[in-house]
């Protein structure tokens, strides 16, 4: 799978007055972020404060109404393509065939994402999530915490440096749990960048080493995690509900 | 290349996961069979009838299956967000297109050509040297409905009518198709020539023009 074009940029995410609206519903006012590369950025918000739309912009499912952006260095109008390249995605959807196997997934987004060595990938990353032994069953089969933690193996197969978690935690059972915080972990060590959007302040603020607050769809906090202490933050997270 | 292979394997999928569930093509059988059967006994018709309705009878079966056909195509993509899944990968949208219709096209030929002898028996016919004109006309012909049929079985995919919907978008825009395809199988069923060609060329002119603008405009269609 080709990394061009995202290595030499300093930040992951760069987004300069994106604007989304839907009708006249504006879910995104103007939100200026850069994410840095390499550490955990958690974007938090109340609902409707426009955390998901701006994370489905990232991953480009969605195309800003204004403003640029750009993901890994490629801008996202020209470059969408290798952008998406460069992402794993883990949100309350789980993008799975159920009546595919879990074998047959993975082989499935493997190809798409043109994943070399796919078969010992696949074996790979099933170990990783501990599903190997059911890697013939099919995914309507599964229950659900399971489902989960093959839609991480789903998310990470291709190789992304780029983790996208929208409400990543919503639901997941404790195993998955444990499996998605390893994923983040080996994000972490590798310097690669994870941005997740949270309703859960507090795993946010323990996780992250920058933080973002969006509030009707404008970030009015960007800082790094050290720089704020816990009361700190529940205070700044507190003031965005109002 | 790359592209192909994107295609194959959307394809591939498609007919893996109608292996297994066989949804698609037992519906669309079923359905067809049943509008058969029911011109069948409703006209009762000597052979002159069923020269001058039997190919209206023909393509209203094939088109109303292809459409449950085609409804199933984008169902289960909408499950688990596979739709949002495929399209987080690098692969070009436009062969996400063409992968889906291709795969609807074999699903809705596979479905006709069981469906070819039935009508045959129920309607008293006998074909021998056109059938391969017959069957020409009805692989030109639906080509052009899963053309356009896939290209909306995306759109009114997200919408909460979905089953009402693609047959409301559908139709009026594959009248000339219907038109095309039910002039030419009397034509061959009445062992005609004259005027053939023409169809046979509006039919295929048809394909090429949806199909390439169907590939175009699908990266459109898909977004929110």
């Amino acid at each position: 799978m080709s990394q061009a074009g995202g290595e030499g940029a300093a930040y992951a995410v760069e987004a300069h007055g994106v604007a989304k609206r839907f009708g006249r519903i504006t879910a995104l006012h103007h939100v200026d972020l850069d994410v840095p590369r390499g550490g955990v950025t958690a974007l938090f918000g109340h609902n409707g404060a426009g955390k998901t739309t701006f994370l489905r912009i990232a991953a480009g499912l969605m195309r800003p109404t204004s403003g640029s952006l750009r993901v890994a260095g490629l801008d996202a109008r020209k470059e969408q393509a290798a952008i998406r390249g460069h992402l794993g995605v883990v949100s309350h959807e789980l993008f799975l065939y159920g009546d595919l196997t879990a074998l047959e997934n993975l082989r499935f987004y493997g190809r798409l994402y043109r994943v070399a060595d796919l078969e010992a990938r696949c074996a790979e990353v099933l170990t990783r999530v501990d599903l190997i032994h059911r890697a013939n069953s099919r995914a309507r089969h599964f229950s659900r915490g399971m489902a989960q933690r093959l839609a991480i193996a789903r998310a990470f197969l291709h190789r992304p440096d780029i983790l996208l978690l929208d409400e990543p935690y919503t639901g997941l059972d404790q195993r998955a749990v444990a499996t998605l915080n390893e994923l983040i972990e080996g994000f972490r060590e590798a310097h690669h960048t994870v941005l997740l959007t949270t309703h859960d302040h507090h795993l946010g603020f323990t996780m992250a080493t920058d933080i973002a607050i969006l509030r009707r769809g404008e970030v009015i906090h960007h800082t790094p995690a050290a720089a704020l202490s816990r009361t700190e933050f529940d205070a700044l997270y507190e003031a965005s509900l109002q | 290349m790359v592209f192909l292979h994107q295609l194959f394997t959307i394809f591939m999928k498609d007919l893996r996961l109608e292996w297994r569930t066989r949804e698609a093509m037992s519906a669309m059988l079923l359905f067809a069979l049943l509008v058969l059967v029911i011109f069948n006994f409703a006209f009762n018709p000597d052979r002159e009838l069923v020269l001058l309705i039997g190919p209206g009878i023909l393509w209203v079966a094939f088109t109303f299956a292809g459409v449950l056909g085609l409804n199933r195509a984008f169902a289960a993509e909408q499950e688990n967000g596979c739709l949002a899944g495929v399209l987080l990968t690098p692969m070009d949208r436009g062969a996400i297109y063409l992968g889906k219709w291709l795969a609807n096209l074999l699903f809705t030929l596979v479905a006709e050509a069981i469906l070819l002898p039935f009508f045959v028996l129920f309607f008293n016919l006998e074909l021998t040297h056109e059938i391969p004109l017959l069957l020409l006309v009805c692989l030109l012909g639906t080509i052009g409905f899963t053309a356009v049929g896939t290209l909306l079985a995306a759109i009114s995919a997200n919408t909460r009518l979905r089953e009402v919907m693609l047959p409301v978008l559908l139709f009026p825009i594959i009248v000339p198709v219907i038109v095309g395809a039910v002039e030419s199988t009397g034509l061959i069923l009445n062992q005609q020539t004259e005027g053939l060609a023409g169809f046979i060329r509006m039919l295929a002119l048809y394909d090429v023009i949806f199909l390439v603008t169907s590939t175009l405009l699908f990266d459109f269609v898909l977004e929110e």
